[in-house]
């Protein structure tokens, strides 16, 4: 059992590579942030995979990593915010975007 | 565990790990560096496990992969604003001086001089067993069974008592950074989130568990792997979320409440250690009250580390954004 | 032994998941469709992980604390998708990065105004 775990951790490892590749070529930096979160949850996978091939307590790491997983999502949510403090869910932003983007097009209609 | 299996998952773990380290270094965005920074903690996270040092995987999951992402990711965001405001503000300002390639050439000696001496170092160190039967063999007397906090509490007990004084220190460093007409305010940017959001709804759900995990921690770190650092490290992200998700603002750095929680740690420890100086040595610590007293300087411990990790990745007390002299004071200083 | 085979079931489905994910973050179009794929893996993938696990688990605590973690991941998982997407829509600086907040649109917009 414990070798087909180890090797159930290395194809989970193995699958993360693809992740990286999305982190290095974006485009977005919401892309990386995600490929960034794909890999935290592989390595929860990763680490309860070893734990158990070899030694249980090894979960306390797995628990520690699940607890911080979305961290640094909302750092990153924050520091595109306006202020570099806010959140994307206070203002109604949707409507915002689309009418200033009205107001655009009408302005450069205008000039 | 089968050996094939093992050395190939190694294997790849040593190459995601480097891959992952060049391309922090390489890739041109300069928050695609942060990303790669924060998956290059789960890979070496990963790593530690598979050197079986559970204590170290634990402070790399909680610190690589988590604070200090949301550190540098803020680090990224505010130097950018700070960037932006001097482009449109003042384009003809002070501008900072283009580096001569004799500065670079010399930074690079430098780094490589550095580099060469720690190789040399290592290859030439003599072969040794390590300290592992040494403190296998003074275990029963050091109050606990977690042979990494007996390093840490009572066998080192000096290293641990130093580093959490530098831990201060550097907090003290940064709120030295901050404009004297800011000093007592707030540390950070003033969070907020919207109400009953996904943010504050989240803000409120983790800490429970947050708490239990970081307490837990601790507590298991006498016996098993875990202890007062890994512990601070998860309840710090738990009081940063709570900031973070607008429920609660940061604490003053005037706060009374606040200083206290700061040294709590290093005053409990430099207490006992006194204590043992009139019994005979500094920081000795008697078999027989070994393991309270280790709780009791791990509960301190806790407490300030937590406090003074979450301070950091605030940052120094600030009004408004913080970006310059003529945002309008909101708030009064004390 | 059955257990074993279930366990191996369950790790396999995981597994594949898992690959679903990476192979969805690769290849989907934008960045919409790759959130899709990125919360297959983080829910489902990791889920079946953990109840693959859960039958080699030794006693009730490791069991407990397998429970929790796939409880925190998908309660991470649906926060950062709910914030990260709201944020790529509503914010053209998630295009670029927290370089870029002083280029949204709506300034451009209001500068225009004052020109005018």
């Amino acid at each position: 059992m414990s070798a087909l775990l180890t090797s159930a951790a290395g194809v989970l490892l193995l699958s993360l590579g693809g992740a990286m590749w999305r982190i290095w070529r974006g485009p977005d930096a919401a892309d990386r942030m995600m490929a960034a979160q794909l890999v935290g949850t592989g390595g929860v996978g990763t680490v309860l995979l070893l734990a158990g091939a070899t030694d249980w307590r090894m979960i306390d790491v797995a628990l520690v990593l699940a607890l911080l997983a979305a961290f640094a999502a909302i750092a990153f949510v924050k520091a595109i915010s306006l202020d570099g403090s806010g959140d994307p869910e206070e203002s109604d932003d949707v409507a915002e975007i689309v009418a200033v983007k009205a107001t655009g097009a009408r302005a450069a209609d205008a000039g | 565990m089968s050996g094939l299996a093992a050395t190939g998952f190694d294997l790849m773990l040593c190459a995601l790990i480097l891959g992952a380290a060049l391309a922090a270094i390489a890739v041109r965005d300069l928050f695609g560096a942060v990303v790669f920074f924060i998956v290059y903690g789960v890979f070496v996270a990963l790593a530690w496990l598979r050197l079986e040092a559970i204590d170290v995987a634990l402070t790399e999951a909680a610190l690589g992969a988590g604070l200090t992402g949301v550190l540098m990711i803020g680090a990224v965001s505010r130097l950018e604003r700070l960037t932006s405001r001097d482009q449109d503000q003042d384009a003809a300002g002070p501008q900072s001086p283009p580096t001569s390639s004799a500065a670079r050439i010399a930074t690079m000696v430098g780094a490589a001089g550095i580099g060469g001496g720690l190789a040399w170092g290592f290859i030439t160190l003599p072969p040794s067993a390590g300290l592992q039967l040494a403190v296998a063999e003074n275990l029963a007397a050091s109050g606990v069974e977690n042979p990494v906090t007996a390093v840490l509490l009572n066998f080192r007990g000096w290293d641990t008592l130093l580093e959490s004084i530098v831990l201060l220190a550097a907090l003290i460093a940064l709120w030295s950074l901050a404009r004297d007409q800011d000093w007592g305010r707030r540390p950070g940017l003033r969070q907020h989130a919207r109400p009953g959001g996904v943010m504050a709804t989240f803000g409120r759900l983790l800490p429970p568990f947050g708490f239990l995990l970081g307490v837990y921690l601790v507590w298991t770190g006498s016996a098993q792997p875990g202890g007062a650092f890994q512990g601070g490290t998860v309840l710090a992200a738990v009081w940063l979320l709570v900031m973070m998700a607008g429920l609660k603002a940061a604490p003053r750095v005037s706060s009374t409440r606040l200083r206290w929680a700061l040294i709590a740690g290093p005053l409990l420890f430099i207490g006992v250690g006194l204590a043992g100086a009139v019994a005979g040595t500094f920081l000795g610590l008697p078999t027989a009250y070994a393991k309270p007293l280790i709780l009791t300087i791990e509960a301190g411990l806790t407490l300030s580390i937590a406090a003074t990790l979450a301070l950091l990745v605030l940052g120094a007390p600030m009004a408004g954004d913080g970006l310059g002299p003529d945002q309008p004071d909101k708030e009064p200083a004390r | 032994m059955l257990v074993d085979g279930i366990t191996c079931a369950l790790i396999g489905a995981g597994l594949l998941f898992f690959w679903a994910g990476t192979a969805g973050i690769i290849r989907f179009p934008d960045t919409h469709s790759r959130l899709h794929a990125l919360t297959k893996a983080d829910n489902v993938g990791l889920g079946l992980l953990i109840v693959g696990l859960a039958l080699q688990a030794p006693d009730w605590l490791t069991l407990g604390k397998l429970a929790m973690v796939w409880a925190l991941t998908l309660v991470a998982a649906g926060t950062t998708a709910q914030l990260v997407a709201r944020a790529a829509i509503t914010k053209p600086a998630a295009r670029r990065g927290p370089a870029s907040t002083a280029a949204i649109p709506g300034d451009t917009v209001r500068s225009k105004d004052r020109a005018s």
